[in-house]
């Protein structure tokens, strides 16, 4: 019995026992010496996180320190329950916020633009893109009236809402689910992607007018669109998404003013990111044959609409790159910056190319790296 | 740390064997020359249990006094006392349970209730949380397949099998029926009422019918909790579990024969349920909305037969509709109204010649039908044929038991509405897989056994792997699995002394799992996957068990019964990811046991066991932000039963989850703390 009892201790003195769980803490990673740049701070990346896993997480890239700051939400507010959210789906910075739209939980984080400190939240169900105007914020949401026979079809909206008291204003109801959105002229472009209505997908673009918040006008482009970009030259460039079968993904040019489609580029754009005149793009198709996604990367021009590079990296670091998912330029530097989600379960990685396309850098991030906002100094 | 775990856990059975003496008390053996016996067989009022130490292949039980004492609701709480076991548990009554045998994957294993396994084409998984423990008898569980070659092919086919064996007729002399009705209520809002009703119909035919309902609000109570560095809270927040509701109802019947040199038995088993799905407790959502129905229905039946004293004969057949509807009302989601309906026919045909009284052969065909339907858009309804083909042989000399078998596979699958995604068929594929096992016995009055077995085994990907819209890739392949186990059983009982019965096994194994089918994204969107072989993971493990029985004066017993489980399983599936590679992988704690204590004085129990599931990590990148805190229980449970001339009478009350531990099995699935079960029955 007494032996008995003697190793029973020492195989309780094996195990762990529970400890509190501490806040999440931010973890600081030193990647360049830092720079000293005219107005750019830094950038904050959104990781939106699995399904489920409630860990959509905040990174944060300071320009001038060079200290990669990794899951910052949970220590700067270490009062809130539950930290950010489940599935981040866009960030943007609008005056001296930061806005983080958390599509699972069904809400868009408020934060102060320079600390990313919680200033509030605005209750959006299944809420997706955002865009601003004067006072305001647009965002896109699925969550519409369902109709009411065998289809279930659900109408989305774009929802308004100040931007001062975090109030929602009005609803603008749309088409089937609605993704990006982009603000021109005092209309708001609205893709919709019919993506809950496969294999009946949406083709249908949303103009909305802002002053009265109304949608004036329902233009057809092409099935299952996502992003929308608008350039200075009036033109909207927004990618398709396909059927994933056999209509492959490809890239649109609209003319904002008349809504014709001025050109579409045979290119399966999966995401992109306008900086000066190059719209930077990646894409990626799956392949039934080799049983694994196509990455490509390049550059369009949007001025004269052409494709002025194909190899955006040129170092062969491109094949590390399991699944591109964010992509963000430098508007100073033109450093390229791509995060790699790989398979979506465990962590990402985020890597900097220079203007010549060769690798600075890499830094492992949080779960599905995506959504990119770049924090100007202030004046 | 592995090495030092290991001494420390052989000095532990062997300190708990060392002492022992001579004396064996109980029938050793049975299975021989004759060898129709069950390891529970009855004949008349006597129960015979075979040696299970004698099994090649490692096994465990819970059966009887013990599985009572338990004070588990459903299978899934019972199978957490087997060591090498993982169990996944979503929370509450109604939440989805399955289990994980040595880190191997949910799927490897092979869930036989009666005798046939309960099959799912679909995705795989057995939902034991379904099984309630009203009329279970025994649960077995076998690392590769069972110590027997005479037996369906299909019990050749998983890595792991699990054996549910609900209770067969017994009748006490002069007695030709038995009556249970029983109530069981408690937390969650449980009411569980049942009744059993068993007739003796002649010396040979016995019938039975058993019908439950099982109801639960599935409310419970949880906290989240997290502190500064400094140790200051920083929030604390209490919410209550809801839309974990469960309705079920379970009607089971049979009728159980026996004539001069065989048996038979034939059953009928429906369960309807409607429950909710409670979800992830994520920011900002507390509750969510999604509903499940499930109809299970089968009929099976099984007849067995000895002729001229060397050859005997199995028949197996079943056949099961199983009908799903998933709803998703939740209007900030995708709505959805998926219904699933499959169908299954089962016939198998075992039969086994002994060539001299120690060598045995045996030779079992098996065609399995399957077929799926849903009204999803775009979906395929497959179907697939399935033959299974096995040979086996054993060989019992002295001291030397050695079993070999293969098991030939051939599947061919049909899509009856052809899709443009996937044109035509299909997966046709033909599969051979060989086991070997071997033990041996030292000493021959020792009951110490050394053994070893080998097993080469596949799961076919399922329906959904191979079809599911959008999802399904046509072009996977099997995924396989290769064991290599060797360990060692000891038992010692003594009659009329203090200590009664002391033993207990350890195993280590190494397994490896190749062409793991996984969920790889596509395209450039979260919310779309396709299924792919590129999974490998690599297992190294040892299961431990030690267990000691005392009988005291004044009728006072006394059992002591503890498990320990280590794993190492680590992710080989992606060599240029530095964060993975070779990491442990998802769920799979390092070092994970349970200790049971039971004692007795006459018709009273008292029943203390824990349960303890070590840190680990939610997916194999092991960094801070995926760690995964340990969780151990501990349960009490009373019950005191008493037999007068005529009625019989069961009194327990259980208080599981003591200390109120607020954990989580999966993260953001809370589990319910303290809570408490009591049970009444009265036997006629």
């Amino acid at each position: 019995m007494k032996k008995t009892s003697i190793i029973l201790l020492a195989l309780l003195a094996l195990i762990s026992c529970r400890k509190d769980i501490v806040v999440t803490p931010t973890e600081q990673t030193q990647i360049t010496t830092g720079s000293d740049t005219t107005t750019l701070q830094g950038f904050y990346l959104l990781n939106e996180g699995n399904m489920g896993s409630n860990k959509a997480t905040l990174d944060y890239y300071d320009f001038t320190t060079g200290v990669y700051h990794s899951n910052i939400y949970a220590q700067n507010n270490p009062n809130v329950v539950m930290e950010l959210g489940d599935v981040g789906n866009d960030l943007q910075i609008y005056g001296s916020q930061l806005y983080a739209v958390i599509n699972a939980s069904n809400k868009i984080e408020v934060m102060n633009a320079q600390t990313a400190k919680r200033i509030g939240q605005i209750n959006v169900p299944n809420c997706r893109c955002l865009a601003f105007s004067g006072q305001y914020g647009y965002v896109t949401s699925y969550a519409g009236p369902i109709s009411l026979d065998q289809s279930h079809a659900q109408k989305g909206y774009v929802l308004k809402f100040d931007t001062a008291t975090l109030q929602t204003i009005d609803t603008c109801l749309v088409s089937y689910q609605p993704e990006g959105l982009v603000i021109v002229d005092n209309k708001l472009f609205v893709v919709n992607s019919g993506g809950y209505m496969q294999p009946k997908y949406d083709s249908v673009m949303s103009v909305i007018d802002i002053a009265t918040f109304e949608e004036i006008k329902r233009v057809v482009v092409d099935i299952n669109m996502q992003h929308i970009i608008a350039d200075k030259y009036n033109h909207l460039w927004i990618n398709t998404q396909g059927n994933y079968y056999d209509r492959p993904s490809c890239l649109y040019c609209v003319d904002a003013s008349t809504c014709n489609i001025l050109a579409k580029i045979e290119m399966p754009v999966s995401n992109m990111y306008l900086c000066g005149d190059s719209l930077y793009f990646y894409s990626t198709a799956w392949s039934y044959i080799e049983n694994k996604n196509a990455i490509s990367f390049g550059i369009i021009n949007v001025r004269t609409k052409e494709t002025i590079a194909e190899n955006i990296i040129t170092d062969g670091t491109q094949n590390e790159i399991e699944m591109p998912y964010g992509i963000c330029v430098n508007p100073q530097n033109k450093d390229l910056y791509i995060t790699d989600a790989k398979n979506y379960v465990v962590p990402g990685s985020l890597s900097c190319y220079d203007s010549t396309g060769k690798r600075r850098w890499t830094i492992r991030t949080g779960d599905v790296p995506a959504h990119f906002a770049l924090l100007y100094k202030i004046k | 740390m592995n090495s030092r775990l290991t001494n420390i856990l052989l000095l532990i059975i062997f300190s708990l064997s060392i002492s022992a003496q001579t004396t064996v008390t109980y029938l050793t053996d049975t299975v021989g020359w004759r060898g129709q016996l069950d390891s529970v067989q009855t004949i008349g009022e006597i129960s015979v249990v075979a040696n299970r130490h004698a099994e090649v292949i490692p096994v465990q039980h819970l059966e009887g006094k013990q599985l009572q004492s338990l004070a588990v609701q459903s299978v899934a709480d019972a199978v957490r006392y087997f060591s090498g076991i993982q169990i996944k548990d979503y929370g509450g009554v109604g939440g989805l349970k399955t289990v994980d045998l040595r880190s191997m994957g949910t799927n490897h294993l092979g869930v036989f209730y009666d005798g046939i396994e309960i099959g799912n084409a679909q995705n795989g998984v057995v939902d034991l949380g379904k099984f309630s423990m009203d009329n279970i008898e025994q649960i077995s569980l076998y690392n590769g397949q069972k110590s027997e070659i005479f037996q369906p092919a299909k019990d050749f086919g998983s890595a792991g099998t699990l054996y549910i064996k609900t209770r067969r007729p017994r009748f006490k002399k002069g007695k030709d029926y038995n009556v249970e009705v029983a109530m069981k209520g408690g937390s969650f809002g449980l009411a569980n009422p049942s009744v059993l009703y068993e007739q003796k119909i002649n010396d040979n035919i016995s019938a039975s019918a058993n019908l439950e309902y099982t109801f639960a609000t599935g409310k419970y109570p949880f906290r989240y909790r997290r502190v500064l560095p400094s140790g200051t809270v920083a929030w604390d927040t209490t919410a209550v579990r809801e839309n974990g509701d469960i309705q079920a109802w379970r009607a089971e019947a049979g009728v159980f024969g026996a004539s001069d040199r065989g048996k038979w038995h034939a059953k009928a088993y429906y369960y309807d349920s409607e429950k909710g799905i409670p979800g992830a407790i994520v920011n900002n959502v507390w509750k969510n909305s999604q509903r499940q129905w499930d109809r299970n229905f089968f009929v099976q039946s099984s007849w067995q037969q000895t002729y001229f004293e060397k050859y005997d004969l199995q028949i197996n057949a079943k056949y099961s509709l199983d009908q799903m509807r998933y709803l998703n009302p939740d209007t900030t989601l995708m709505y959805l109204d998926n219904r699933f309906t499959q169908q299954e026919i089962y016939l198998s045909c075992a039969n086994r010649y002994y060539i001299f009284p120690i060598w045995e052969v045996a030779l079992s065909a098996d065609y399995q039908l399957n077929w799926l339907n849903s009204n999803m858009p775009e979906f395929v309804n497959p179907l697939r044929n399935t033959f299974l083909l096995a040979a086996a042989t054993a060989l019992k000399w002295k001291w030397i038991k050695a079993e070999a078998s293969v098991l030939g596979t051939f599947v061919w699958d049909k899509l009856r509405l052809p899709s443009k995604i996937t044109p035509e068929a299909s997966a046709n594929s033909q599969h051979f897989t060989p086991t070997a096992a071997i033990s041996y016995q030292p000493l021959l009055k020792e009951n110490w056994y050394i053994r070893a077995f080998y097993k080469r085994i596949f799961r076919m990907p399922t329906f959904n792997d191979l079809y599911y819209t959008d999802v399904g890739n046509i072009s996977l392949k099997p995924e396989y699995t290769n064991q290599y186990n060797i360990g060692m059983s000891y038992d010692k009982q003594w009659r009329n002394m203090t200590i009664s019965d002391v033993g207990g096994k350890v195993d280590a194994y190494y397994i490896s799992v190749d062409d793991k089918i996984i969920a790889i994204p596509k395209g450039n969107s979260q919310y779309r996957w396709q299924m792919i072989n590129l999974g490998h993971v690599e297992i190294k493990g040892m299961d431990a068990n030690a267990y000691i029985q005392f009988t005291f004066p004044y009728h006072i017993g006394l059992k002591v019964n503890v498990n320990y489980t280590y794993q190492q399983a680590i992710d080989l599936s992606n060599p240029n990811d530095e964060l993975t590679y070779r990491k442990q992988i998802a769920y799979i704690p390092w070092h994970s046991g349970s200790a049971v204590v039971n004692m007795s004085w006459k018709g009273l129990s008292v029943n203390y066991s824990f349960v303890y599931v070590g840190e680990r990590y939610q997916n194999s990148a092991n960094i801070p932000v995926n760690y995964v805190q340990p969780w151990y229980t501990h349960d009490m449970a009373l019950s005191y039963i008493h037999q007068w001339e005529k009625i019989g009478m069961q009194l327990s009350l259980e208080m599981n989850n003591m200390l109120n531990q607020q954990y989580e099995v999966i993260v953001n699935y809370p589990m319910p703390g303290r809570n408490f079960r009591a049970v009444a029955k009265i036997m006629l």
